[in-house]
């Protein structure tokens, strides 16, 4: 295997290896922004098996318009971020690594795999658990599920076409 | 004097207004202009915060690696320096899930009319609740429908996204907001297999099992 590295195939949210460990009041921010998002999670209803059903059926331009302006939102902020060269608040340049193309196959198939599992379990990884906190308790056997899942990636990384 | 109590009039009036206003953000349903962009300043307050990209199934690999890493090379790696933060941000996510239910009446989600008389063909009658009961219940779980929703799809999501390298909120919206390729194939891929799922798999899972 080639030295790849952590950032390159760890996935999303996956940060640099090389960065700093995060200190504890930055960790509290965390901690707020993660509550703040399980809120938005639960009042724009994204994490309802229904919403989910409701987009794949092309019945309502609700999730549409909600990941459609999400992208939207984004965009615009790193390219302010980019165009006033923005540091971030714990003192670093900020800069998102973009990911490695490859051949491209791991993209395809692995997220045609999540797809069947979000429509099955009507949540992506976010939503999966604030449903825990919603008190859909038997989400957490989903996400036991979801650990399986991606530790059987990992142990058959080796041998899947990328 | 009469105008003066005329203005403690009118700041009553606004500040009940205000407030009224501060307890439907919290308890009523948002409409889609108003929850997409404030799912998408996350990107920007986490860069702003500690240059950290948005997305939450990186995760998933960090708790691999920190709870049962064994052999595996994939998760081989520092997990506290590199997903810390993500984990206490997803322990939020849990949090800020149970404040939010917990806040006000609960009502069913508001889906179109075509969506619930589709559902109800395939079997689905409960539409109360965030999540149709008779598939997420700890008793829909000994069902076989149950499981394949619950542990067949889980399983799913925990594997595609690790293989994808993310999962919506990495891919959909780190992603595609900075023009990456890489992520618009996964999007793709999202929904190819979610299409594939609602029409030709839960059809068979929730009618026929």
């Amino acid at each position: 295997m080639t030295n790849t590295s952590v950032s390159e195939f760890q996935g999303c949210g996956a940060g640099s290896e090389d960065a700093p460990e995060a200190r504890p009041a930055f960790l509290a921010v965390y901690l707020l922004l993660g509550i703040a998002f399980g809120v938005v999670l639960t009042r724009s209803e994204v994490l309802s098996w229904f919403r989910i059903q409701e987009m794949f059926r092309f019945q309502s331009f609700r999730m549409y318009g909600i990941i459609g302006s999400a992208i939207a939102t984004a965009a615009l902020s790193i390219a302010l971020i980019k165009k006033l060269g923005l540091t971030s608040v714990s003192g670093e340049a900020i800069s998102i690594q973009k990911k490695a193309l490859g051949g491209g196959l791991r993209y395809a198939i692995g997220g045609t795999i999540f797809g069947l599992g979000w429509a099955l379990t009507g949540a992506c990884p976010g939503p999966l658990f604030a449903l825990i906190g919603n008190g859909v308790s038997v989400m957490i056997v989903a996400v036991l599920s979801a650990l399986v899942g991606t530790w059987t990636y990992g142990l058959l990384r080796s041998r899947l076409p990328h | 004097m009469l105008s003066l109590r005329h203005f403690g009039i009118c700041a009553r009036a606004a500040i009940r207004e205000l407030h009224d206003s501060m307890r439907n953000l919290l308890t009523e349903t948002w409409p889609w202009y108003m929850a997409g962009p404030m799912i998408g300043l996350f990107v920007p307050a986490l860069l702003l915060a500690g240059n950290k990209v948005f997305g939450v199934s990186g995760n998933l690999s960090h708790l691999c690696a920190a709870i049962l890493p064994g052999k595996v090379e994939f998760f081989r790696y520092d997990w506290r320096r590199v997903g810390l933060w993500n984990l206490v941000f997803l322990a939020g996510v849990v949090i800020g899930g149970f404040l939010a239910s917990h806040a006000g009446a609960t009502h069913d989600i508001a889906i179109s009319a075509e969506t619930k008389g589709a559902l109800a063909r395939l079997g689905i009658h409960d539409f109360s609740g965030v999540a149709p009961h008779e598939l997420f219940t700890w008793h829909a779980l000994l069902t076989a429908r149950g499981f394949v929703s619950v542990v067949v799809g889980g399983f799913l999501v925990g594997f595609g996204t690790a293989y994808a390298g993310g999962c919506t909120s990495g891919h959909a919206i780190s992603g595609l907001a900075n023009f990456e390729l890489p992520s618009l194939i996964a999007v793709v891929g999202f929904f190819a297999g979610g299409l594939a799922a609602t029409w030709f798999i839960l059809p068979f899972v929730i009618g026929r099992l």
